[in-house]
């Protein structure tokens, strides 16, 4: 229970993949304009992590090492991850023409978002692992819940940084300031907020 | 010879992958708090984009469309993992620094963009120039970002100590992207200024030239 608790606060608060380490900016700065876009960005970004993570764990740890071709991790992790996007996305057209609607757009940009990648790479590091949750919790059931857990605090970053985008839409910045400029000083502030969470544990 | 030159300055300036579009920010604020992390990582990119520029524009008349960014993506994750392993063994200081970001490559969007945007419609020269272009406008603006913020953050130039004072905010993720920010403000404000002042050269240069054509009309007919 208390690695399930430190797990959880350090997939969410302390080693949050947006201010911590600074990966998948894009989505972060692209798609963070409307709370409704940014809820829609988070969930698939959540669920295309997680089971990414579910999947390149068991191939990379069962299949790869062993054979040895351990150093190919990056073509092989790719592509699972673009096949994976390409099928949640078949599914969910199939399933829910609603749904796919409303976040088909975002689907194809997962492909190239270094936060799945970034997680499925960090997983299967195992003195990693060991570092952020203690040597007892290297194994698959806790690498798939990390990568949940990150997902969602992906999600509640963007959801964050949506409302503070909103309420910048009624402020009048400089001309040059405007769009991006303001975003990342904006979001530096929430970067900010979340350092101090670093003093946990 | 005036293409190559306005591919090279869309690359470095006026498209500025880094500024103008904004793209690859993962490793840009990963590691602009260290000059010469951020100076390694561009090189990294430069040689990288190079070469997908050049095989993919090699191959863009044997890539069927329909499924041409898996292929870019092999062709990438190829060349990343090359470069990888080069790095691992030849420079392991370089391999460290750049750590998990050196993977991450993969899926920059700059690298992924040209060969979208650029490679697979021109010829092979033109496509390493724009690869070597856009590596360094990325080089550049990492190199610069990452020199003010480490000497803010950590009073140090590529790790030579050379200020007691210093600001540590501006080493943490918060400091990098309000440097990024205002980057991008103070980029985009001199380009403007540059382009505008040109723009009203340009302007008194055409008027200049229709008065003096005008003129000597006048002169025509009077003479």
């Amino acid at each position: 229970m208390a690695t399930f608790i430190a797990m959880v606060l350090a997939a969410v608060l302390t080693n949050n993949f947006i201010t911590e380490q600074k990966l998948g900016i894009c989505p972060f700065l692209g798609v963070s304009k409307k709370t409704s876009s940014a809820i829609g960005m988070g969930v698939a970004v959540t669920i295309v992590m997680t089971l990414a993570a579910a999947v390149t764990w068991p191939i990379y740890e069962y299949v790869m090492v062993p054979l040895d071709f351990a150093f190919l991790e990056i073509i092989v992790f790719i592509f699972i991850i673009a096949s994976l996007v390409q099928m949640i996305e078949m599914i969910i057209r199939k399933l829910s023409p609603s749904l796919y609607n409303a976040m088909g757009v975002y689907l194809p940009l997962i492909t190239t978002n270094c936060a799945v990648l970034g997680v499925c790479e960090l997983v299967i590091d195992k003195s990693a692992m060991a570092g952020l949750l203690g040597g007892a919790a290297v194994n698959f059931g806790w690498a798939v819940l990390y990568s949940f857990f990150s997902g969602l605090g992906f999600t509640l970053i963007m959801i964050i940084m949506s409302g503070m985008r909103e309420k910048l839409n009624n402020v009048k910045t400089p001309k040059y300031l405007n769009g991006f400029p303001i975003s990342m000083v904006t979001a530096s502030f929430i970067c900010m907020a979340f350092a101090v969470f670093s003093y946990i544990g | 010879m005036n293409k190559y030159k306005k591919i090279t300055l869309d690359g470095i300036i006026f498209n500025n992958p880094t500024f103008m579009l904004v793209l690859g920010t993962c490793p840009t604020l990963g590691l602009i708090s260290s000059a010469l992390s951020a100076l390694e990582m561009g090189l990294t990119v430069i040689v990288i984009l190079t070469l997908s520029n050049i095989i993919i524009s090699a191959l863009r008349n044997l890539i069927p469309n329909e499924v041409r960014i898996p292929c870019y993506i092999v062709v990438i994750a190829t060349l990343v993992t090359l470069i990888r392993m080069i790095l691992d063994k030849f420079l392991p200081s370089v391999y460290e620094a750049l750590g998990n970001l050196l993977a991450l490559i993969v899926v920059n969007c700059i690298i992924l963009g040209r060969a979208e945007a650029f490679a697979n419609k021109h010829t092979v020269l033109e496509s390493a120039v724009d690869g070597v272009a856009n590596g360094i406008g990325f080089t550049m603006a990492l190199t610069v970002m990452g020199i003010v913020c480490e000497f803010i953050g950590k009073g140090s130039l590529f790790g030579q100590q050379v200020m007691d004072f210093s600001i540590g905010l501006f080493s943490s993720s918060a400091g990098s992207f309000i440097i990024y920010g205002l980057s991008i403000c103070a980029f985009t404000a001199i380009i403007d200024t540059f382009q505008r002042s040109r723009r009203v050269k340009a302007n008194k240069l055409a008027r200049e030239n229709l008065l003096g054509s005008e003129a000597t009309k006048v002169e025509e007919v009077n003479a």
